[in-house]
């Protein structure tokens, strides 16, 4: 371990945002958040406006609306934070509010482009699809903010890994066991969801945050044994066989995924994120072979099975074909990927322009392909642009981890950040043909409240984690440097957590820097 | 643990280096295939009619298809006011179905969605105003065009054919006739079901209008091929005037097929090669290709003339002008071994030997031009909305396979061919210009004869014209008329260019 893994003590309810220490630092991070805040909103009123202009031929000031209950509730979120969580980062809110704002404008703009074809002139604020994912976000921000308010020190949540772990499992599990009219919308094969008939969740979204607070836990308690390598092979430590357990239990886990709910995107996810904790909490890069072999390994012999017998891998053996060549079938199971590339490749590198293109030929183009949908129109500087601000929130996250000082806080938010690069990554590489595609949520972006809800308090996690981050070291914070040396074998015993008995048993032969 | 955090960053990095690199390789490398992809036509539909699509014009401002107003859903209708003179070459711009030729290659430009468009394109967002898109200038000539398409309808017995027409010292493109045509305007009707009946009736049409004979139709070259055995008898050591064994009748080696010239074809036991071209005397060239030559110097000098490669115009890679590939065939038996009879056969141009009417100009163009085969491109300009050039083209030099001196000398073989009173391409002759040439008769199947005239003219030593005349099944006297219609063609362009 390079980090000194000193653990602060419980969480001291300081009056932080009255931290008189200094008061100037951290008042000069809020002002930052505020102004990126204000530029964030700015760009997409400009987009709005631009997008309303194109369709409409007019500009009405009807795309205020939308700007302004954003732009209001993210001054809520900013005030809180600046009461909350004075010390995190503020490069996170605006870049997240970026995105999130960019997502509601460009389903306004579908609504726009839909109203006009029916001979309509104009759509509420909240009407609609746009008017729905605002009211959503307006409600993730919310829950958000509550999390942060509840969540006053991040590691308080390890004292409930196991019921939240639990609960993550059952999530997961569910979709799987309920028959497929319940368990998928839209006709998809996938079965992601609970549906209720009149709203429908995609609890897997809320999972991957639980299973993260579990994942962060134990490996916390078991990265001793886990690091322990016995067999050295063309010079990387692996481990023993019986260490191998979590791994193939969590394999085994997305293997089933990949199975009952036939998406390989949610699988990848849940097994990406464990197999990076795992690295993260043991160093041992064999643990990324393994991981990497299992899962390769998984997905080619459910690509084979798929072939040979059908059945349940049949829907991923398909994903595949249609991902090695969308163009054999172009108007039938290829229609989505064909037309999510040509509506890529016709936006080009500067886009049609907001409201120029046509992305409502795309399928799904409100959710999965929503990426796609607004590459048309933004084109390639757009796109890359909106991946640099992904980049800059999962980097700011993986910031956020490294600056922490508890073991199980670099877990989390090293884990919480890299779910979230991983997330973007396998659904912006499907729409783009680079793997196959699945059905995964683009962060902010896409419809659907339990993404938006999901995602934004993983948003609020991380704040609260480089909160801690950054916390001064100096005045109250007496947890940041309590540790009688950097390097110093670590005292599980001091953790705060119900960690403090699991950590005298497996305590064996400290942290070896 | 931050060491395997900060590694943990570099790895999001490079996911996301890959989604990026990705994004490029879609939307900047295969931008233009998915954009002007047949697949595409919906989502363009709908917008591509809300703005003026530019037009395609020939040399000298003819216009050959425009874009006009009209009260439909579809703002802007597709015209092509030429009829069918062009259609091989424009192309049609259909509203849900697949575009063709120039309408589909500059396809972007005409629509305004090129990247070179895209000042304007912020431009017309800022202003609030529609531009139209982009306007292309082709290099045909209209003279040399009409000239030739008039020679293809009226001449009565033959009904079809090809005429293309080269600029010699820089590829353009200067005439493309594909006989019978077809008009494309019923095929842009915004009535998308009389579109597609029309489409079909051509499609079933027995006499094959939609093909693009000039570009796209193979034939048997026949004599116009032993231009391409006497440039490599050249490049061989065989001087011009070299005797051949020539005669009545030719039986090569190990067959019994025997090979006799054409009727009325005087040649004698003793001929010299440029002799041998001008008459066109089939047994002296089987007997030079099967006994002295051999196969691999013909098809090494057919290929360094542009066979078995395809054929590409410059700026269009992806072959939308659907050009054939033009090949020699082995001339091997089933063993590998050079086959002596093929090899007989196909100096004359038959046997598996075929090629395109543009390769035959390409070869008349190359000899022209001192051995130096200019790119054919037909795209001279592309012209912005306020017409000012965006994209000028530039000639490219693309082979040599004759060096200065065999360029010389094979030239003035051809032009002897015309020249002399007793060549076969004497009908090509225009008045105070050098014109050379080659016929070629070639025998197709129990179906009459394909006629054939490869040809160019130079004028104050300085090549101008290119042709190849092609009409299939003329019958007897079809070389006679493909060198005359080759003749008006080049006189034609002469009179238009200076």
């Amino acid at each position: 371990m390079t980090a000194p893994a000193i653990p602060a003590p419980p969480p001291t309810n300081q009056g932080d945002g009255a931290t008189p220490t200094r008061p100037s630092r951290s008042g000069g991070r809020r002002n930052a958040e505020l102004g990126l805040l204000v530029f964030a909103m700015a760009v997409v009123g400009l987009y709005a406006a631009a997008a309303e202009a194109a369709l409409m031929g007019r500009v009405t000031l009807w795309f205020l609306g939308p700007v302004a209950a954003l732009g209001a509730m993210f001054f809520v979120a900013h005030l809180m934070i600046r009461w909350l969580a004075p010390h995190s980062d503020p490069v996170m809110l605006p870049a997240v509010a970026l995105i999130n704002g960019f997502g509601v404008m460009f389903l306004r703009r579908l609504d726009i482009a839909d109203v006009k074809e029916h001979g309509g002139t104009s759509i509420p604020v909240f009407g609609g699809q746009g008017g729905r994912q605002l009211m959503w976000s307006l409600l993730a921000i919310a829950c958000a903010m509550l999390v942060l308010a509840i969540v006053r020190d991040h590691r308080s949540l390890s004292r409930y890994a196991y019921t939240l772990g639990l609960t993550g499992i059952v999530l997961v599990m569910i979709p799987a066991v309920l028959p497929a009219r319940l368990a998928s919308v839209n006709g998809a094969p996938a079965k992601l969801w609970i549906n209720f008939g009149f709203f429908a969740i995609q609890p897997g979204e809320f999972a991957k945050v639980l299973l993260l607070v579990f994942f962060a836990y134990y490996l916390v308690r078991k990265r001793e044994v886990l690091s322990l390598a016995s067999k050295r092979f063309l010079g990387i430590d692996f481990p023993r066989g019986r260490d191998l357990g979590p791994v193939l239990t969590v394999w085994l886990l997305s293997l089933l995924v990949l199975v009952f709910e036939k998406d390989l995107g949610t699988s990848l996810m849940y097994f990406g994120m464990f197999v990076v904790t795992l690295y993260i909490a043991t160093e041992r890069v064999s643990w990324l072979i393994i991981g990497l072999l299992l899962f390769s390994g998984g997905a080619f012999s459910a690509y084979v099975l798929g072939g040979i017998i059908g059945g349940p891998f049949a829907n991923f053996h398909q994903r595949v074909g249609i991902w090695l060549d969308p163009f054999a079938e172009p108007d039938g199971n290829g229609y989505q990927l064909v037309q999510s590339l040509l509506g890529l490749g016709t936006g080009g590198l500067f886009g049609a322009g907001p409201g120029v293109g046509h992305p409502e030929i795309v399928p799904l183009v409100e959710s999965d392909f929503i990426f796609a949908g607004m590459g048309e129109e933004i084109g390639l500087f757009g796109l890359s642009a909106l991946l640099v601000v992904y980049l800059l929130i999962a980097q700011r996250g993986l910031r956020a981890a490294i600056g922490v000082r508890d073991s199980f806080g670099k877990l989390f938010a090293g884990g919480l950040a890299f779910t979230l690069g991983l997330q973007v990554f396998v659904i912006v590489g499907g729409v783009s043909k680079l793997i196959p595609l699945t059905g995964q949520t683009t962060p902010f972006l896409s419809a659907g409240g339990s993404s938006l809800v999901a995602n934004w308090a993983l948003v609020a996690l991380l704040l609260r984690v480089s909160d801690a981050a950054r916390r001064p070291a100096d005045g109250s914070a007496s947890g940041r440097g309590g540790g009688p040396s950097a390097g110093g074998p670590v005292k599980l015993q001091e953790l705060p957590t119900e960690m403090l008995k699991a950590g005298t048993t497996t305590r064996h032969n400290g942290d070896k820097a | 643990m931050n060491a395997p955090l900060r590694r943990v960053g570099v790895v999001v990095l490079v996911l996301f280096g890959l989604l990026f690199v990705n994004l490029n390789w879609v939307q900047a490398y295969k931008a233009d295939d998915y954009r002007n992809s047949d697949y595409n036509t919906h989502r363009v539909q709908i917008s591509e009619y809300q703005r003026q699509r530019g037009s395609i014009e020939a040399a000298g401002g003819v216009v050959l298809a425009q874009s006009r107003q009209t009260d439909d859903d579809l703002k802007y209708q597709r015209m092509y006011p030429m009829g069918d003179q062009y259609a091989h070459i424009v192309g049609v711009k259909p509203v849900s179905n697949a575009s063709t030729d120039i309408e589909k290659l500059e396809n972007a430009y005409l629509q305004g969605n090129a990247d070179s468009q895209v000042a304007d394109r912020w431009l017309a967002m800022l202003t609030g105003k529609r531009t139209s898109g982009g306007n292309v200038l082709l290099t045909l000539s209209p003279g040399a065009q009409r000239t030739g398409y008039e020679a293809l309808q009226n001449k009565g017995k033959v009904r079809k054919g090809a005429v293309v027409a080269l600029d010699p010292s820089t590829g353009a493109l200067l005439a493309a006739v594909s006989a019978p045509s077809f008009d494309p305007n019923p095929l842009v009707s915004h009535n998308s079901k009389a579109a597609t009946s029309a489409f079909n009736q051509l499609e079933q049409n027995p006499d094959k209008p939609l093909f693009n004979r000039a570009f796209s139709e193979l034939y048997p070259p026949g004599s116009t091929f032993k231009v391409i055995d006497s440039a490599a008898a050249l490049a061989n050591g065989v001087q011009p005037e070299t005797v051949l064994q020539g005669g009545t009748s030719y039986t090569a080696p190990g067959t019994t097929h025997v090979i006799q010239n054409a009727p009325g074809v005087f040649c004698p036991e003793q001929i010299t090669l440029k002799q041998a071209l001008t008459v066109s005397c089939n047994t002296a060239f089987s007997r030079l290709a099967a006994e002295q030559l051999g196969a691999d110097p013909i098809k090494k000098m057919a290929q360094a003339f542009g066979f078995e490669e395809p054929v590409r115009f410059d700026q269009d890679p992806k072959n939308v002008m659907g050009v054939a590939t033009s090949h020699t065939g082995t001339m091997q038996d089933p063993n590998g071994q050079v086959d002596r009879p093929t090899v007989a056969q196909s100096a004359i141009g038959q046997s598996n030997v075929q090629m395109t009417p543009l390769q035959g100009a390409l070869i008349a163009a190359t000899v022209a031009n001192g051995g130096r085969q200019m790119r054919p491109y037909l795209i001279d300009k592309e012209l912005a909305a306020d017409r000012t050039p965006t994209y000028v083209a530039s000639p490219h030099e693309q082979r040599r396979p004759l060096n200065e001196q065999n360029a010389g000398t094979l030239r003035d073989m051809m032009i002897n061919v015309v020249a002399s009173n007793d060549g076969t391409g004497t009908s090509a002759r225009i008045p105070g210009v050098q014109v050379g040439g080659k016929t070629g008769t070639a025998q197709n199947g129990n179906n009459p004869d394909h006629g054939w005239f490869i040809g160019f003219a130079i004028k104050d030593g300085k090549p101008v014209a290119a042709v190849a005349v092609f009409l299939e099944q003329a019958g007897s006297g079809g070389s006679h008329d493909a060198a005359q219609i080759a003749g008006n063609v080049m006189r034609a362009i002469i009179q238009e260019r200076g």
